[in-house]
């Protein structure tokens, strides 16, 4: 790995983005509309369904954002030559895919950084806990999403297949982080696979951090999802073959 | 200096289950430009995948620059153009240049050498997905000649150009070759093969012929007025008979 390298894929990504404004405005303000559409559906409601439902939503954002946008943007560059010709210089795997993560996740760390600010500031979503680390878990979120998106890449052929991955590997996901229904009373075998999801632990750690004023839970939450999305890369980079067919 | 920039013995090359290069012998002088001449599918961007180390599924001793093809010192020293041209579509010229100069090492002025050498300086600032299919080959082109590489490996980089341009890079070709790089560039049209100093003809997978072009055109029996495409049929139906 070399430095030089992994900023300079990682200034080329963030370059590409800068100049495709609308994706760029979808990434930042999409979130903040979606957080104020649940924020309205339960005004009138009583209770604090806002509050229960907020955090998860905001774990959830990096991650299917960036799931995406990577497992899109690295299939074009497998299909368009590019990766192989600069496989074929003196790169090493991780530079490309840490280059990755780090534009992805400065992204990310904009975009969550958006909408807590709306949800903290406009929308009263009450956090125990210190703001600023809501935020780091979403970064986390955002590596974890690319990090799965790259892996999956290598599996499609098309960007139409890429898309399909995301219901396949995120909305399971999304259903048994404990949003919808409590992890706890999840049938066993349930509660079992929700153990085993890396977004379980995002949203468990978003939830504590609205609850509570104590942090070693988050951080504890935060290495798991840190571990995943460490493995992920590990995965995304065996994929990444020099020599191909 | 090093005569040969790529020696080859017994190359075979296996796609899925199907062998499209069948054992090949050749050698590749530093100085001179190579052609590698012939029909599209019959294995030219393999064996030039091969000789960069991107190609799996290769059997033989393929010897480039005195190393292994694939070894890792050689990424700085070779010069690869894939046939689809490899350049991101939504970065500027200059851009593209930028970064691949970033990932090899390149002094940043060498970017502005490189665009003048294809003649992209009027459109440097432009975003690749605008220009034309000639000018985004010349972009992907620019980024081989980077960092000075002793081996241009070259798929079919005057397709589809203009005939004044086409003359601009093979007079370009030739003055690299004369510094002595090796230069291999493959094309389907044989009316090229005249510029080369020497010809690799390829049919499904191996060589009919290896030689200047006069050479391949005595060799089919042919005088000198005759032209590369005539010799191909006369060494195919040769063998044939």
């Amino acid at each position: 790995m070399n430095p030089r390298i992994t900023l300079a894929i990682a200034a080329r990504v963030l370059t590409q983005l800068r100049r495709d404004h609308r994706t760029l405005a979808i990434m930042l303000v999409l979130p903040c509309l979606l957080i104020s559409l649940l924020w309205w559906m339960f005004e009138d409601l009583p209770g604090d369904s806002f509050d229960r439902l907020g955090p998860g939503l905001l774990a959830m954002f990096p991650f299917i954002v960036m799931f995406l946008v990577t497992s899109v943007t690295t299939l074009r560059e497998r299909s368009g030559g590019t990766l192989e010709r600069l496989l074929a210089m003196p790169m090493g795997k991780l530079d490309f895919l840490f280059g990755y993560a780090i534009a992805f996740g400065l992204v990310a760390a904009v975009q969550s950084a958006a909408a807590v600010a709306l949800s903290v500031g406009l929308l009263d979503l009450t956090i125990e806990g210190p703001v600023w680390l809501l935020t780091v878990v979403a970064v986390a979120d955002a590596v974890l999403g690319s990090a799965l998106g790259l892996f999956v890449s290598a599996f499609a052929q098309t960007e139409f297949q890429a898309v399909q991955f995301m219901p396949a590997l995120v909305i399971p996901q999304i259903l048994l982080c404990g949003l919808f229904v409590p992890r706890a009373v999840l049938p066993d075998v349930l509660n079992v696979v929700s153990d085993v999801l890396p977004l379980s632990y995002a949203v468990d750690a978003m939830a504590h951090l609205t609850r509570s004023t104590t942090t070693s839970d988050v951080w504890a939450d935060l290495a798991v999802v840190a571990a995943y999305a460490v493995a992920g890369l590990a995965l995304g980079a065996g994929t990444l073959r020099r020599r191909s067919e | 200096m090093m005569k040969n920039a790529v020696e080859v013995a017994g190359l075979t090359v296996v796609r899925g289950r199907r062998e499209v290069l069948h054992g090949l012998d050749f050698t590749i002088p530093a100085g001179q430009v190579t052609g590698l001449l012939g029909p599209s599918g019959c294995g030219k961007s393999t064996l030039m995948r091969t000789l960069v180390g991107v190609q799996a599924g290769v059997t033989g001793t393929v010897t480039v620059l005195g190393e292994p093809a694939g070894s890792p010192v050689l990424r700085h020293r070779i010069g690869y153009v894939t046939q689809a041209p490899s350049v991101y579509d939504d970065l500027s010229v200059a851009e593209n240049l930028a970064f691949f100069a970033r990932v090899l090492g390149v002094d940043r002025r060498e970017t502005r050498q490189v665009i003048e050498a294809v003649d992209l300086v009027d459109h440097a600032d432009q975003v690749v997905g605008r220009l034309s299919g000639g000018q985004r080959s010349r972009a992907s082109l620019a980024v081989a000649l980077l960092g000075s590489p002793s081996l241009l490996v070259l798929d079919e980089p005057t397709v589809g150009l203009d005939p004044v341009l086409r003359e601009d890079l093979w007079a370009m070709f030739h003055r690299l070759a004369d510094g002595g790089v090796a230069v291999l560039v493959s094309s389907h049209v044989m009316d090229e093969a005249e510029r080369c100093d020497r010809l690799l003809l390829m049919r499904d997978g191996v060589f009919i012929a290896d030689g200047t072009p006069t050479e391949i055109k005595e060799k089919a029996g042919l005088d000198r007025a005759a032209d590369i495409e005539q010799a191909f049929l006369t060494i195919v139906r040769g063998e044939a008979a």
